[in-house]
């Protein structure tokens, strides 16, 4: 019996790599000086649901909502095994929040044939987790988050291991569901040299314009226009372009994207510059340390 | 979503498993005590089980005015749907101003799929919850009085103030172990309020199958005194030093990330924004450079001491006592240090 899977992915600033010149000076991100990358858990829900492709066949379908270049985490999972590749991208849906984000991706979800959808369980920049029970409410299906193990899916049930934080458990649910993927469930495959080959050049509409743009300065809208419909029409035939939705494609209602969907809203940015304390240097002689101990037991920090 | 309701309540979600309140719970009565009597306005528990009245009086000593009891056989034990269904139905009957829930694996399971059945906001895992106002400069308005949430962001690199001005309840999920716990007061009553409950089979789709609870193998919150090694302690054998010193204090024994990652100690051990947020009396950083990500977990301990070999280590920007030197030389000197006095 198989199975299809919808894996929502994003990509993101690699905060772990965070440097100087991330920071700007007045405390907002400089995200031009961040790497972007494919967050890590979202690699361990493609990973699942190629993973439930090799075991009961289905197909294998990834979205991804974002600006142009997020077409790269697209890639990405073409080069691993997805079958079919969304963007979702439309300047209407800038600063959406988690809700207007899970709001916009379930719209996308809705227009595709699905079993299970997949998420990582947050994504690197905001660590928030909110985006796949809100698409799993929005959808009007159950969620199960957290899974480290699929245990079995037959007979349109999954029995799922979901990692408790102090334990875990094992749960059973119909189909469809949701689920939210940790990092301890699998090791995500790399991309494969052949499908890496053939996907190198696949395209998203809006990367075919940009890159017009770029090699062609001169040229008018129109022979723009011109030049981007024919390598659309070259690639598609090649079966290397990317589908590209926006908010009509999905007959999003505008009131719930962007940031008119978005009830949550930045009062205030800061760096973290962490206080001055009081503070003094101890010599590291059995004196000083002495000293310090006999401070600190004076002090009752040490009873 | 419900409209403003300045005169709404502040409510807490009283996660409790099998019959027990969680401490996040209790932590975030305090705050919201602190909340309620800012915005002048009463805090109310939401409290969600099967026969859990004898829970609610515990409630009200932690700071709740009024414990909203949500009591029936199918909801035991927590579920997704069927407790964001009957959450949705009591805010929409109560109109809170705020809800809040702890930013527990239970907590973030609930509170996205409450949040967008109500198509309110949700701020993920605060640090800090405050009132103040927000001018929109762009409307010429000043939105008085709102829930400041508090978080870090990007990797805990910044920390973002997040407000809710029109889609209310403003809600948040808080972490766990960032607000101190309140005092209870034995003598303080509240009003409970058993709630009447429409639920039915469909509002559990999910079959627990098994379940396994372990307890940590430390209490890393409950001490006095945190002695944590990084990677700069060196090796498994080496971290031995930080087991003493901890032992010599009567101390729990933390570590880093780096140090949890290379094998040295287990990960309940771990301190910082993927672990366990601490506020000793005294925290002891051995070998630790100081990465923002620790610091998110460990900066509020009222006194530290760092031992780095590297003057230029982050950490000794946040130390009280600042050691530089060799940590094999200067940890077994603390430990006969201590001995000798205590």
């Amino acid at each position: 019996m198989a199975y299809n899977c919808v894996v929502a992915i994003k990509q993101v600033p690699d905060t772990k790599r965070i440097t100087g010149e991330a920071m700007n000076d007045d405390g907002t991100v400089n995200r031009g000086a961040l790497p972007a990358v494919f967050n890590p858990e979202d690699l361990n829900a493609l990973e699942l649901a190629l993973d439930i492709k090799d075991k009961f066949g289905g197909k294998v379908t990834v979205v991804t909502m974002g600006l142009p270049a997020a077409s790269a985490v697209l890639r990405e999972a073409l080069y691993r095994g997805a079958d079919d590749a969304i963007l979702v991208t439309d300047r209407r849906a800038a600063a959406s929040d988690t809700l207007a984000t899970s709001y916009i991706l379930s719209c996308a979800v809705k227009k595709l044939d699905y079993d299970i959808v997949l998420c990582g369980r947050q994504a690197i920049d905001g660590d928030t987790a909110q985006v796949g029970p809100q698409m799993a409410e929005k959808l009007g299906i159950p969620q199960i988050t957290y899974v480290e193990k699929l245990l079995t899916l037959e007979n349109h049930y999954v029995t799922a291991r979901r990692n408790i934080g102090n334990g875990w458990q094992e749960v059973k649910c119909k189909l469809p569901v949701l689920l939210t993927v940790v990092d301890e469930a699998n090791e995500p495959r790399v991309a494969a040299a052949k499908k890496l080959m053939k996907f190198k050049k696949a395209r998203t509409a809006v990367e075919i314009q940009q890159q017009l743009k770029k090699q062609n300065p001169a040229a008018s809208e129109a022979e723009l226009k011109q030049l981007a419909d024919m390598k659309i029409k070259e690639l598609s035939e090649q079966g290397l372009l990317i589908k590209q939705w926006d908010l009509d494609h999905l007959k999003a209602d505008m009131q719930w994207c962007g940031r008119d969907g978005s009830p949550t809203k930045v009062h205030r940015i800061q760096s973290v510059v962490l206080t001055a304390r009081e503070s003094k240097t101890v010599e590291t002689s059995d004196k000083g340390i002495s000293d310090m101990i006999h401070e600190l037991i004076s002090d009752k920090t040490i009873s | 979503m419900i409209s403003v309701n300045p005169k709404g309540e502040v409510w807490v979600f009283a996660e409790q498993h099998e019959g027990k309140i969680e401490d996040i719970a209790l932590e975030l009565l305090g705050r919201a005590r602190m909340l309620g009597d800012k915005l002048g306005v009463k805090v109310g528990a939401v409290l969600i089980g099967d026969q859990m009245k004898a829970l609610a009086e515990k409630l009200c000593h932690y700071g709740a005015d009024k414990v909203y009891v949500l009591e029936h056989p199918l909801l035991e034990p927590y579920q997704t749907n069927s407790y964001s269904k009957v959450i949705y139905d009591l805010v929409h009957k109560h109109q809170p101003q705020i809800m809040i829930y702890g930013a527990s694996a239970c907590g973030r399971d609930l509170a996205p799929r409450v949040a967008s059945a109500i198509k309110a906001g949700l701020t993920a895992d605060c640090t800090d919850l405050q009132i103040g106002d927000h001018e929109n400069k762009a409307e010429g308005k000043v939105h008085k009085n709102l829930l400041l949430q508090i978080r870090p962001a990007f990797g805990g690199n910044i920390i973002a103030t997040i407000i809710n001005y029109d889609r209310w309840p403003q809600m948040a999920t808080v972490r766990e172990g960032v607000m101190p716990m309140p005092e209870p007061i034995g003598t303080r009553k509240g009003e409970i309020i058993v709630e009447k409950i429409h639920i039915a089979q469909e509002e559990l789709p999910i079959e627990i199958l098994r379940e396994h609870k372990r307890e940590k193998k430390v209490n890393l919150k409950a001490s006095r005194i945190v002695v944590a090694g990084g990677a700069g302690v060196g090796s498994k054998e080496n971290f031995k030093l930080v087991w003493e010193l901890s032992n010599a204090l009567g101390a729990a024994p933390g570590a880093t990330r780096a140090a949890v990652d290379l094998g040295f100690i287990d990960r309940d051990h771990q301190v910082g924004q993927t672990g366990t947020t601490v506020r000793p009396s005294l925290y002891i950083a051995v070998g630790i450079s100081g990465a923002i990500q620790h610091q998110a977990g460990m900066s509020d301990s009222q006194k530290i001491i760092a031992i780095n070999n590297d003057p230029q280590a982050p950490i000794f920007d946040v130390a009280h006592y600042k050691l530089v030197g060799d940590l094999n030389d200067i940890v077994p000197k603390m430990i006969k240090a201590i001995k000798a006095r205590v």
